[in-house]
């Protein structure tokens, strides 16, 4: 599953990929950010089309290890976190560090790009809004459906 | 032929984040004279209260894969209409 309702950890992604052939390994880790566009953001909902997502996130890593000799793990949390929780860790375990590097970089943007997923930006000033539609949010429930 | 009946498809519709805010709700079935593409079911969603506020041509997922507004409706397919994904 790269859907994850619980804390991520780098070293569960890592050992996932790592083994003796591969030398190198590459990781990148999305952490909650406490500010954007000059607000200052207390806390996150993430929230997914869920089929479609896991299904984006496998096809992401099965293009990863087709053009690179390499192994990939991702995982994204989903549900609300607070400022520096970790939102998404990817690791890419390869011979040698350029495909690691190349591999990582590749999954993170395209999950950025495709994955659906969503979140809900919590502002000090009590302000809640989507990220990337600007809308306001009008809903204080819980969106994630758990 | 003169008759005025025309055979429908239902599609289940599925919205997510601020989408399923402006209509009030997650999912539902849609009913559209055939053939019907996605555009169709979009222009209809439209109609709705709070629907104005989806834009005309929004992202949109055809049984789990990024599809264009062209492509064609069969009954029992699941439309997901996606806002800006946000994802990382």
């Amino acid at each position: 599953m790269f859907l994850r309702f619980t804390p991520l950890e780098l070293g569960e992604l890592i050992a996932q990929v790592e083994s003796p052939a591969r030398g190198g390994v590459a990781s990148f880790l999305g952490l909650v950010r406490n500010h954007h566009g000059g607000r200052q953001v207390v806390r996150l909902e993430y929230s997914a089309y869920e089929p479609m997502a896991e299904a984006e996130c496998a096809r992401i890593v099965a293009e990863a290890e087709e053009r690179w000799d390499c192994g990939v793990a991702l995982a994204h949390r989903i549900g609300m976190l607070d400022v520096g929780e970790v939102a998404v860790a990817v690791a890419a375990a390869s011979p040698h560090r350029e495909e690691a590097f190349a591999a990582c970089r590749y999954a993170i943007e395209e999950i950025k790009r495709r994955v659906p997923i969503w979140k809900r930006e919590f502002f000090v000033d009590g302000g809640v809004e989507w990220v990337g539609s600007g809308a306001r949010s009008e809903l204080l429930r819980d969106t994630t459906g758990r | 032929m003169t008759t005025t009946e025309r055979a429908t498809l239902t599609v289940r519709i599925l919205l997510f984040g601020s989408y399923a805010e402006f209509l009030g709700r997650e999912a539902l079935e849609l009913a559209l004279p055939e053939p019907a593409t996605i555009g169709d079911a979009v222009a209809r969603l439209r109609s709705f209260p709070g629907g104005n506020r989806l834009p005309a041509r929004p992202l949109c997922a055809l049984n789990l894969s990024q599809v264009p507004a062209e492509a064609p409706l069969s009954s029992g397919d699941e439309l997901a209409i996606l806002p800006p994904l946000a994802g990382g």
